[in-house]
């Protein structure tokens, strides 16, 4: 919202309180002032809350100036040549403003025409560009004549868009004035938070600034001078429906003359953010603007006309079906069951508290004007702008809650202004519904109040005193003050909400930085800790100890993205997509169901960056819930290895490329790390990952996740570079429940281990992992330790065979383990193992 | 006998000065010392020495032999020492040869930055509480006093999902606020008469219609607290967000609270940080304020705490939401909002 100071001091005294301070002060109470537009004054430097624009004017080279004589231009029509007193001398000044034109010829003007003068070397607008471009007057020639100076436009001065003509100046000051006296101002620009809609008016913004001020408001301006005939008998009112209209107000005034508002008028709804109609319409605006109820001005003879000679019946009703309505605004309107329309008998008019309908307004003929105030159901006008996809003043107000009492007060000012304005006379009294008043709050608080929730002391003369300020009546009886709202807000609950409304105005007035800040001297809550949250910690230490990079990427994704993780002609999974009724953008139309896609786009982008990639990803997956509709969310991890083993080296190294048993490295290093125990490895049948090279990693029966090689097609699906990724898909659900919170250390061993190195020839089908779980289950406890150090194939043992090469730690606890000891255990592995699985030790 | 056994001595000695390397000095050895060495030969002359004069002539060739052995330590100890000083002075490395290089994991960076978040909050004994990112009209507004069509839901553009109904639509939480009822109403079912205290906060992604720009993406985490009790105060909030700021950015730094507005606080505020980049007298990250907009807060509505199951009458409380990403960039200077989710390589390296 707009906000003239220059209009704001017409409530409130402002003087030796700066621009700036006023700005700060309104934005640390919650209004916040998001820019400051200086019109002429001095813009200060150095640093503020708001943002800073518009033209200052230099006082001595833009100054008011006297027009005498507009004389012709020697050799161009379109010019003219105007005799200038700026206050020193005079000069010949040439301009092209077609408003001037009409002056042409006339000889010495009595009175002298004011204007806007801007000297050689003054910096102004360019009034000829689109947008606020600065320039600044240099001595020249036009068609042979030297200038050297200008007579400015609004735009010219930063006033507002307006270049057709100079500006003509309604003022006593004499030449050579700075302008800046005369005309200088700034507009404020206020975000007007729900919570303040009552202040989206001049007054509003006053009664602020007064109260944070600690300066006088002056009251409301709403004298008018009615000497017509009385309203009665005129119109009626007809309210079918007071919880959605519950006040309508009409005053008339007769006899008006439609024409341009006063410059002044003008120039302040300009500044406000309004275009200037004409004295009947401005005259609604401005009433709008100053005290925040929308208006409405109906042609009574119109009116008339349409009740075939009647007084008009004026009603609000609901719209019926398919009922329409075309607005100001020349649309055709389909209306809902809960759109409120007012009417006449002949019909709808307008739709109530939004726009008016075309037929019944002003327009450069009306003689009499009936204008509507009214209270309206902020929600119910919500539901209509966004229905009508809509949005007018009057739309922005009623939708954020405007007091019924206000009514009133708006038709009175609009009548003022218009006679002010518009001449005429105003009918005496008004036609008044007032169905449905509503019941002010009435809070108790008291000291013990500011004290529970703010922290700080006040005395009950202070909260009488602060509240005051802002218009509340307050009644004191002891500690309690009975505090009741003014009618011009709606935001004031009752019982406990009133209070905590009422001491967010306290606070807000007293001022937040007067609240001494304090550490919490409260009871601490009981200790519950997280412990999905500790162990996925622990997870990212371990894996960025593991050398590898976290990423985290978007959940939203598309289907079209992630099918890429699988071979094309994969069978797609029975579980739907947990889908956005509004995507934003056609790459982000699901939520994801595959944190490996996510993590692959992520090595994608990253192929030709770096060659060798390690990257983690811990995020949910959403799958579709069978317990109800909102889906299921699953913890998953998510890992990719790709390219040399090592980072390359001027001494070489092994840049052989990382492949399955890196990948199950990082996966057993892992869940070693968190001391999940009796892990089993399978192969796997999973559709992203080469079948041959791929496994599934078990605790006991339960599968925790799949990783290996990406299957060729899918890294064929993605621009993944040369090197294979290997990549691993954990279910951290599981997993969570497998971590223990503690467990049994052992002690180290007081006795010499002996090592002893053994190796087997089986045939190729059989796997390591029996031969190692046999070694292990036949050396029990003895056998304390086995690595597995060499595969080898080759002539020497026979095709279709390998060997395993082992070496196998015994240890005792208690005692120095023999020769005899350990040839003993060798022999019963030896024989197990041939008997099992026909192994051969090698000699 | 005693006199050349003196000039073996004395001659060995002055040839043992000659070695110049171990080869040479163990030929010397063998020629003092060893088996057809002129002091061995001359222990098989001892016998056919007189009675008188052999345990003389024995115990001088024992001294030589004696003498000879460690002139052949001695020896060997220098050469050994020229040896070492000989290579200490040739074996010289290129040191600005690039060393090996090591895979160094790192986590993402606003891992980082909501690790310390939760770290400081922990210390002030603020456990993290956690909940989904998919929630209900009802958590995400309703509960939060904000009504249906009321305005401030403007405020916050909202993703819907499919599978709501008309009156209780699915959307991705816009705030995890929405956590503060789930986490309020579990601690007070635990004892509905006397609910017990509540310090959390709640970190998680949320999710906003917008464009994505530099400055806005459609997904980002936040950090949401929440402190219930019976004699929490708005002070209380500013002294606890002032801690935390001095904590996050710098033991120094100033904090100022501004009247805002968010539905489910009364009073709201925002908190700004003086600027740590120009130190306050204005700079284009401040956008020559001086001061940083860091978060928002304020005391918890009373319909917010009776709806999580709290007695506003008895307990009062204060919530505040800050953006990871926000702070990140501040304190890296980070331009582009868009790098986080990105993961460019070239982004995450510097985040160690
Ligand atoms: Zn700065």
């Amino acid at each position: 919202m707009k906000v003239p100071i220059s209009w704001l001091k017409d409530f409130v005294d402002l003087d030796g309180v700066s621009i700036e301070h006023l700005a700060h002060t309104l934005t640390m109470a919650g209004l916040e002032v998001e820019e400051i537009r200086y019109i002429g004054l001095p813009i200060p430097s150095g640093q503020q809350l708001s943002k800073l624009s518009g033209l200052a004017w230099d006082r001595e080279k833009i100054v008011v100036a006297d027009i005498r004589e507009v004389g012709p231009h020697p050799d161009a029509d379109r010019l003219v040549l105007c005799r200038l007193y700026d206050g020193e001398k005079e000069h010949s000044v040439l301009t092209g403003a077609p408003n001037l034109f009409e002056y042409k010829g006339q000889g010495e003007l009595k009175p002298p025409i004011k204007v806007a003068y801007a000297k050689e070397g003054a910096e102004i607008y360019d009034g000829h560009q689109a947008g606020s471009h600065k320039t600044t007057l240099k001595r020249t020639k036009i068609r042979g004549v030297e200038s050297y100076s200008m007579v400015c436009s609004e735009k010219e001065l930063g006033i507002s868009e307006e270049h057709e003509g100079v500006l003509f100046l309604e003022t006593d000051a004499a030449a050579g004035t700075p302008l800046a006296d005369v005309l200088g101002d700034a507009v404020f620009d206020i975000a007007i938070t729900p919570n303040i809609a009552r202040n989206a008016n001049i007054y509003g913004v006053a009664r602020e600034a007064s109260a944070l001020l600690g300066r006088p408001l002056k009251p409301m301006p709403l004298e008018v001078q009615a000497d017509g005939p009385k309203i009665e008998g005129a119109a009626r009112i007809e309210i079918s429906e007071p919880e959605l209209n519950p006040r309508f107000v009409l005053g008339m005034i007769r006899d008006i003359e439609i024409k341009p508002s006063p410059e002044w008028v003008r120039r302040r709804l300009t500044l406000a953010g309004m275009r200037p109609i004409n004295n009947v319409v401005d005259a609604t605006n401005y009433a709008m603007l100053e005290l925040g109820e929308p208006l409405h001005a109906f042609d009574y003879d119109v009116l008339v006309q349409r009740a075939k000679g009647k007084p008009p019946v004026i009603s609000t009703r609901r719209a019926k079906k398919k009922e329409t309505l075309t607005t100001l605004d020349g649309v055709e309107r389909q209306l809902d069951d809960f759109t409120v329309l007012v009417c006449d008998s002949a019909g709808s008019l307008s739709l109530g508290g939004v726009m008016g309908g075309l037929e019944s307004e002003v327009t450069a003929s009306t003689r009499n004007v009936l204008l509507e105030g009214a209270a309206w159901n902020f929600i119910n006008i919500r539901k209509t702008l966004n229905a009508q996809r809509l949005a007018s003043e009057a739309g922005y107000r009623f939708s954020r809650g405007v007091h019924p009492a206000m009514a009133e007060r708006g038709v009175n000012r609009g009548l003022e202004l218009m006679r002010q304005w518009a001449s005429g006379s105003v009918a005496q009294g008004l036609v008044d519904e007032y169905p449905l008043p509503p019941q002010p709050s009435v809070v108790e608080i008291g000291p013990g109040d500011a004290l529970r929730w703010l922290g700080v002391e006040l005395s009950t003369e202070q909260l009488s005193d602060i509240l005051g300020r802002l218009g509340f009546e307050v009644k004191a009886k002891g500690d309690a003050l009975t505090v009741t709202t003014p009618d011009h807000r709606l935001d004031i609950g009752e019982g406990v909400i009133g209070k905590a409304d009422l001491m967010e105005e306290v606070a807000r007035i007293y001022g937040y930085e007067n609240i001494p800040a304090t550490r919490l001297g409260d009871d601490l809550p009981p200790q519950r800790g997280n412990r999905t949250l500790e162990i996925e910690e622990r997870i990212r230490d371990l894996l960025a100890r593991l050398g590898l990079q976290e990423v985290m990427t978007y959940r939203l994704t598309s289907p079209e993205q992630e099918t890429r993780r699988l071979p094309v002609g994969t069978p797609p999974d029975d579980k739907p997509y947990t889908q956005l009724s509004n995507p934003i953008s056609q790459e982000r139309t699901v939520l994801r169901k595959s944190l490996l896609a996510s993590v692959l786009e992520i090595v994608e982008r990253n192929a030709n960056i770096r060659e060798r990639l390690g990257f983690f990803e811990i995020g949910p997956v959403f799958h579709a819930s069978e317990a109800g509709p909102l889906p299921d969310e699953l913890q998953r991890l998510v890992l990719a290895l790709r390219g040399p083993r090592q980072p390359g080296h001027w001494q070489g190294g092994d840049v052989g490329a990382l492949d399955f048993y890196d990948v199950k490295g990082v996966v057993t290093a892992l869940l070693s790390g968190l001391g999940v125990d009796g892990l089993a490895f399978e192969p796997a049948q999973h559709p992203a990952f080469h079948p041959g090279k791929s496994a599934r990693v078990l605790a006991g029966e339960q599968q925790l996740g799949v990783f290996g090689e990406l299957h060729p097609q899918v890294q064929a699906q993605y621009d993944l570079g040369g090197h294979p990724v290997q990549a691993a898909a954990l279910n951290l659900d599981a997993i969570y429940s497998l971590v223990l919170a503690r467990f049994d250390s052992r002690g180290v061993p007081a006795y010499p281990p002996v090592l002893e190195d053994m190796a087997f020839v089986v045939d190729e089908t059989v796997a390591a992992g029996q031969i190692e779980a046999l070694i292990r289950q036949t050396g029990g406890k003895m056998l304390s330790d086995l690595q597995l150090f060499d595969v080898y194939r080759g002539e020497q043992i026979g095709a279709g065979k390998k060997s395993l090469a082992y070496q196998l730690t015994y240890q005792d606890a208690e005692r120095t383990l023999t020769d005899e000891d350990v040839s003993k255990m060798r022999h019963r592995i030896v024989k197990r193992l041939e008997q099992e699985l026909g192994a051969k030790l090698r000699a | 006998m005693l006199a050349e056994l003196d000039n073996i001595h004395q001659e060995a000695l002055a040839a043992a000065k000659q070695v110049a390397d171990q080869a040479a000095l163990d030929e010397w050895r063998s020629r003092y010392l060893g088996r057809n060495a002129l002091l061995t030969q001359s222990v098989k002359q001892l016998g056919s020495l007189s009675a008188e004069e052999r345990p003389a002539a024995g115990q001088k060739i024992n001294q030589v032999k004696q003498a000879l052995e460690a002139a052949y330590e001695e020896r060997k100890a220098a050469l050994q020492a020229d040896q070492l000083q000989r290579s200490l002075e040739t074996e010289r490395l290129d040191v600005t040869l690039p060393g090996r290089k090591l895979p160094l994991g790192r986590l993402h960076p606003i891992s980082q930055t909501l690790r310390r978040i939760n770290v400081i909050f922990a210390e002030m004994g603020f456990q993290v509480y956690r909940s989904r990112d998919v929630e209900t009209d009802e958590y995400n507004f309703l509960l939060l006093n904000f009504p249906p069509n009321h305005p401030a839901r403007e405020m916050q553009d909202s993703f819907y999902v499919e599978g709501g109904s008309a009156d209780n639509p699915l959307l991705l939480r816009t705030h995890t606020s929405a956590g503060q009822i789930h986490a309020m109403r579990e601690f007070a079912a635990e004892a509905p008469d006397n609910p017990p205290p509540v310090r959390i906060v709640l970190p998680g992604m949320c999710y906003r219609y917008e464009q994505v720009s530099a400055r806005s993406e459609v997904q980002f985490t936040q950090v949401e607290g929440l402190a219930v009790g019976a004699d929490i105060t708005f002070g209380d909030l500013k002294g606890t967000l002032t801690d935390f700021a001095r904590r996050f950015f710098d033991a120094d730094v100033r904090t100022r609270f501004r009247a805002s507005h968010f539905p489910f606080t009364e009073p709201s505020a925002e908190m700004d940080v003086e600027c740590f980049v120009c130190g306050g007298g204005g700079c284009s990250v401040c956008k020559h304020s001086g001061w940083l907009e860091i978060l928002g807060s304020g005391m918890v509505h009373p319909n917010v705490l009776r709806n999580g199951g709290y007695d506003p009458e008895r307990y009062t409380g204060f919530a505040f939401g800050m953006g990871p990403e926000r702070l990140t960039m501040l304190r890296y200077r980070i331009e582009d909002i868009r790098n986080f989710w990105r993961n460019d390589l070239r982004f995450l390296e510097q985040f160690s």
